[in-house]
């Protein structure tokens, strides 16, 4: 039987990647994805003649283009295209666009609030200046603050060295920023509600906070601190779907001799003597391997694929404890025709980008409520894209797929599981919500998917359906990140390894988890680093 | 209407622009009046902007207004013999409705300009090249008479049609056959209203990626503007202009006149014009036809040797090297060339140029020395090259027939 040099559990980007780093440096490695096709989180499935959905994330600004370029990922058919043009629509029908032009994006803020018009410069300012800081320590192992190696020293100095240049001032409003909700981040700045429940959306996407909820202002800079070639919170679709980025980075693994097994699921890791030494598949299969990668999160990787008896006491505890709560849904839906929104001029540019259905501050918080009371939004906070618009692949000419994501979803009722009536109500209550500010929307639907986090669960094996593999609050970041101690892919099992979102820099389609690991296992065999830098050192 | 009552209207009509037959289509969607001139003509720099009509480029299709190219049509028994000896190619071997790409120098072997002749007939041709060029057509007659040159610049009108989708609405459009159109291949069809409106379509272009040229008489320009526009609706059509040709350009790794080189009839300096050599455009320069113009200046350019070399640069970093100087230490003591044309490429993901080295400097490192600002503040790095032998961008679609499905 084959041993492998190393077994990655999981064909999602992050596992990819790390495999076709670890195939680069000249390593025999065999990924294992427990469903029949590959990609994980960032997949494109035809799930209706014709149409391609991204069935689960849907646009990509994170994904780090050293390593887009190292890979030559392009070669292996990525294109990413940058999408315009973002609607807002608040409870009352009022509508706030995105124009592509600074001066034009200015009047209509001062058509809201001369105040909030003047602002926006200030609030863009200071984002750029934390995100860009950030943005920095994506490609890099976060340091151990409690060791005493040269290589963690000299880390801590550097990002000690990061975090003075912002001056004192900036320093202490950082260290407050990351605990912050971001409604009270938003009101140092803004007055006007929509404009602040445009800006508090994306710090509420994928977690289990509501936006008053103190840490939800970082998670609003997790998602504004991308870019699609520099243009910062930009945000691009991958041409062909999500599934694109894996496929590239799948064909370059293989280019570089790697191997991918698909409908192989990993019933335990296998540890023999403190060492993990393999993996025993759900078919009864065993392979063998040097290094084991575990591409699934925390939880799922310690509690549910590895033997309690086989991890040092405390570590079971912290991986059932780790913060991974569900909160959102998604609803795929196949449109015979692209669909027309009240209050939304007829502008190719601003009408079929994305849309926010943010409603108010109020009414996102509201939302949240449900959630906390185990029920799904009655009036949810919708963050939609009509891919089709931008992407000629995805869908037959003239009709479109739209890519709904919803906040909140529970992954557990207080009535009870979920079952497919309560899935379809949900999906139901998304559709009504749409209808409401596009009157007709019901009529262009010719198919649709709803997924809960049951179904998120199900199919990708993300722990209560959180896309990001865990919560991104200050607990669970950089050294934190998935538990204090373990945050630089190494785990307490020796040869053992993680590299996907649950560990540093978090959720996100950036490939940096995956990198950043296999970067920390090629020292670990010392063998030359394959790893690039970040791209981004001199902005 | 005499001039004299323009004038009473529009004191400025003397200054103002020429507008393209184009135009009233265009100015409705040029939404932030970015307008810029090439040949008399109101042109535009871009639309709406300049990276999403890149996009648009590479991921659905656009439309490129080429009107304001100089277009010329060589009839007679002599136009092959005569084109042959201004060309440095042997266009005696194109057949008829095919292109091909061509340039012609001075007696010193310079190049004056480069452009595409269609051979539309057995002794008719289309010339189309940058800059006005009659005078140097005109001088090019010497010795022969059975020829006539008629400037069709303004009344041919021309939009160039590039990107994935562009075979599809086109067929959408009603083109029958057009899928079957090879690389460099002319066709004609009806746009169906009356029998003038003959279309020509070649399939050509100055992106890299899958396209084609549209041409028609002026007058009925909108109409096909209009058919087209209706036709491309679903398939993301959008206009694009000079600042996305520039970026197709150059990941297509083609030159640009005023960038890459200098047009030898307009150049002031000894030598700070080109040979095609220096250009990398060796292929174009057929030494087993009969004579041509700048010959004998050619083989003494090929046997010497090139000083400099055009070349294709893959740059570290992100930083994008405009008006670099390369050198050949990392201490940027000895200086080895410039660079020509830079950017940072949206598709490949890379830091990309175009470059002119000495040819001596070829076989050793090259480090350019690249200036940006940050904030109102310069800085400078300096940062590695790598030779590419290849386009940065080349598609198999662009040279597939049929082209296949976006």
């Amino acid at each position: 039987m084959t041993k492998y040099d190393a077994i990655i559990i999981g064909a999602g980007h992050n596992g990819l990647t790390n495999a076709a780093y670890l195939a680069k440096a000249g390593l025999n490695v065999l990924v294992v994805e427990k469903n029949e096709y590959i990609g994980g989180a960032a997949v494109t499935r035809e799930m209706h003649d014709g149409w391609f959905y991204s069935s689960c994330s849907y646009v990509c600004s994170m994904m780090r283009q050293s390593i887009h370029r190292d890979l030559n990922l392009t070669k292996h058919g990525l294109v990413l295209v940058p999408y315009l043009g973002t609607v807002v629509f608040a409870d009352n029908g009022d509508t706030m666009v995105s124009y592509n032009s600074e001066e034009a994006e200015y009047n209509q803020l001062r058509r809201r609030s001369p105040h909030d018009a003047d602002a926006m410069f200030r609030f863009q300012a200071d984002l750029a200046r934390y995100a860009q800081l950030i943005r920095k320590t994506l490609l890099r192992t976060p340091p151990d603050p409690t060791s005493f190696r040269p290589r963690d020293i000299k880390e801590l100095l550097w990002l000690a060295k990061e975090f003075w240049s912002l001056g004192e001032k900036e320093l202490y409003e950082y260290i407050r920023f990351f605990t912050m909700s971001a409604a009270d981040f938003l009101d140092d700045y803004f007055e006007d509600d929509l404009i602040k429940a445009a800006m508090a959306s994306p710090g509420v996407i994928g977690t289990a906070l509501g936006v008053y909820s103190p840490g939800s202002a970082y998670i609003l800079l997790h998602h504004v601190m991308g870019d699609v070639d520099g243009n910062i919170g930009a945000w691009g679709l991958a041409r062909g779907g999500m599934g694109a980025i894996s496929h590239a980075i799948a064909s370059a693994l293989t280019e570089h001799g790697g191997e991918i097994r698909t409908n192989a699921g990993v019933d335990k890791i296998t540890v023999k003597n403190g060492k993990a030494v393999g993996v025993v598949l759900d078919n009864g299969d065993e392979l063998h391997a040097d290094i084991v990668v575990s591409n699934m999160d925390a939880k799922r990787t310690f509690t549910q694929c590895m033997d309690k008896n086989d991890l040092p006491p405390g570590i079971y505890d912290k991986a059932k404890n780790f913060k991974i709560r569900g909160s959102s849904g998604k609803v795929n839906i196949a449109l015979s025709g692209l669909p027309k929104f009240n209050n939304v001029p007829d502008n190719r540019y601003i009408n079929r980008g994305g849309q926010g259905f943010v409603g108010s501050m109020e009414t996102m918080e509201r939302a949240y409520d449900c959630w906390k009371h185990g029920r799904w939004s009655e009036d949810p906070f919708i963050e939609s894209v009509i891919p089709s618009a931008w992407d000629p692949t995805v869908a037959p000419p003239g009709q479109h797929w739209m890519s709904n994501f919803v906040q909140y979803c529970p992954p557990v009722l207080a009535d009870g599981p979920w079952t497919p009536e309560k899935r379809d109500a949900f999906g139901q209550t998304v559709i009504n919500k749409i209808e409401r500010y596009s009157p007709g929307f019901k009529d262009l639907i010719v198919h649709m998917e709803v997924r809960t986090p049951h179904e998120i669960e199900a199919e990708v094996g993300l722990t209560e359906g959180n896309i990001f593999q865990g919560e991104l609050t200050i607990d669970q970041l950089l050294f934190n990140r998935p538990f204090p101690g373990y945050a630089q892919y190494r785990m307490p099992i020796k040869n053992m390894y993680m590299c996907g979102s649950s560990t540093h820099p978090g959720g996100g389609v950036s490939s940096a988890c995956g990198a950043n690991a296999a970067r920390e296992i090629l020292i670990d065999l010392k063998r030359p680093n394959t790893v690039p830098e970040d791209d981004f050192y001199d902005e | 209407m005499t001039s004299s009552q323009v004038d009473i209207k529009d004191p400025f009509a003397g200054e103002r622009l020429k507008e393209s037959p184009f135009h009233p289509r265009q100015a409705l969607l040029n939404l932030r009046d970015a307008w810029s001139s090439w040949n008399g003509y109101k042109f535009a720099d871009y639309y709406y902007d300049e990276e999403y009509e890149y996009f648009c480029i590479r991921n659905s299709c656009a439309t490129y207004d080429i009107c304001p190219m100089q277009k010329y049509v060589i009839t007679g028994p002599d136009a092959e013999a005569m084109l042959n000896r201004m060309v440095t190619r042997d266009i005696s071997k194109l057949k008829e409705n095919r292109v091909t790409y061509v340039c012609w120098c001075t007696d010193e072997g310079r190049m004056i300009d480069d452009g595409t002749i269609f051979k539309m007939g057995p002794d008719r041709f289309l010339l189309t090249c940058g800059s006005p060029s009659l005078a140097w057509l005109r001088k090019s007659t010497f010795g022969f008479d059975q020829l006539e040159i008629s400037d069709v610049s303004d009344s041919l009108a021309a939009l160039s049609f590039q990107g994935p989708t562009t075979c599809e609405v086109l067929k959408k459009m009603g083109l029958v056959g057009i899928e079957d159109l090879k690389p460099f291949c002319i066709s004609y069809f009806s746009l169906g209203s009356d029998d003038n409106n003959r279309l020509m379509v070649s399939r050509t272009g100055f992106t890299g990626d899958l396209g084609y040229e549209l041409w028609i008489e002026k007058a009925y320009a909108l109409e096909l503007w209009d058919k087209l526009y209706a036709a491309g609706e679903d398939y993301g059509i959008q206009p694009y202009g000079e600042a996305a040709t520039n970026m197709a350009r150059l990941e297509a790794g083609f030159i640009m006149p005023g960038m890459e080189f200098n047009e030898a009839l307009k150049t002031v300096h000894y030598q700070y014009d080109q040979t095609p050599f220096e250009l990398n455009l060796d292929w174009l320069v057929d030494f087993k036809k009969p004579h041509f113009n700048g010959r004998s200046a050619l083989l003494e350019a090929r046997d010497q040797g090139a000083e400099y070399t055009l070349v294709k640069l893959d740059i570290e970093g992100n930083k994008p090297a405009e008006e670099s100087f390369l050198y050949s230490d990392k201490e940027c003591s000895k200086e080895i060339g410039y660079v020509t044309s830079a950017m940072w490429s949206p598709v490949v993901k890379a830091n990309i140029a175009l470059a002119m080295v000495m040819t001596s400097a070829l076989d050793g490192d090259i480090w350019a020395e690249i200036y940006y600002s940050k904030e109102l503040r310069h800085h400078s790095k300096v940062a590695q090259c790598t030779f590419q032998t290849h386009p940065f961008w080349s598609p198999k679609r662009a040279r597939a027939t049929p082209p296949g499905l976006y």
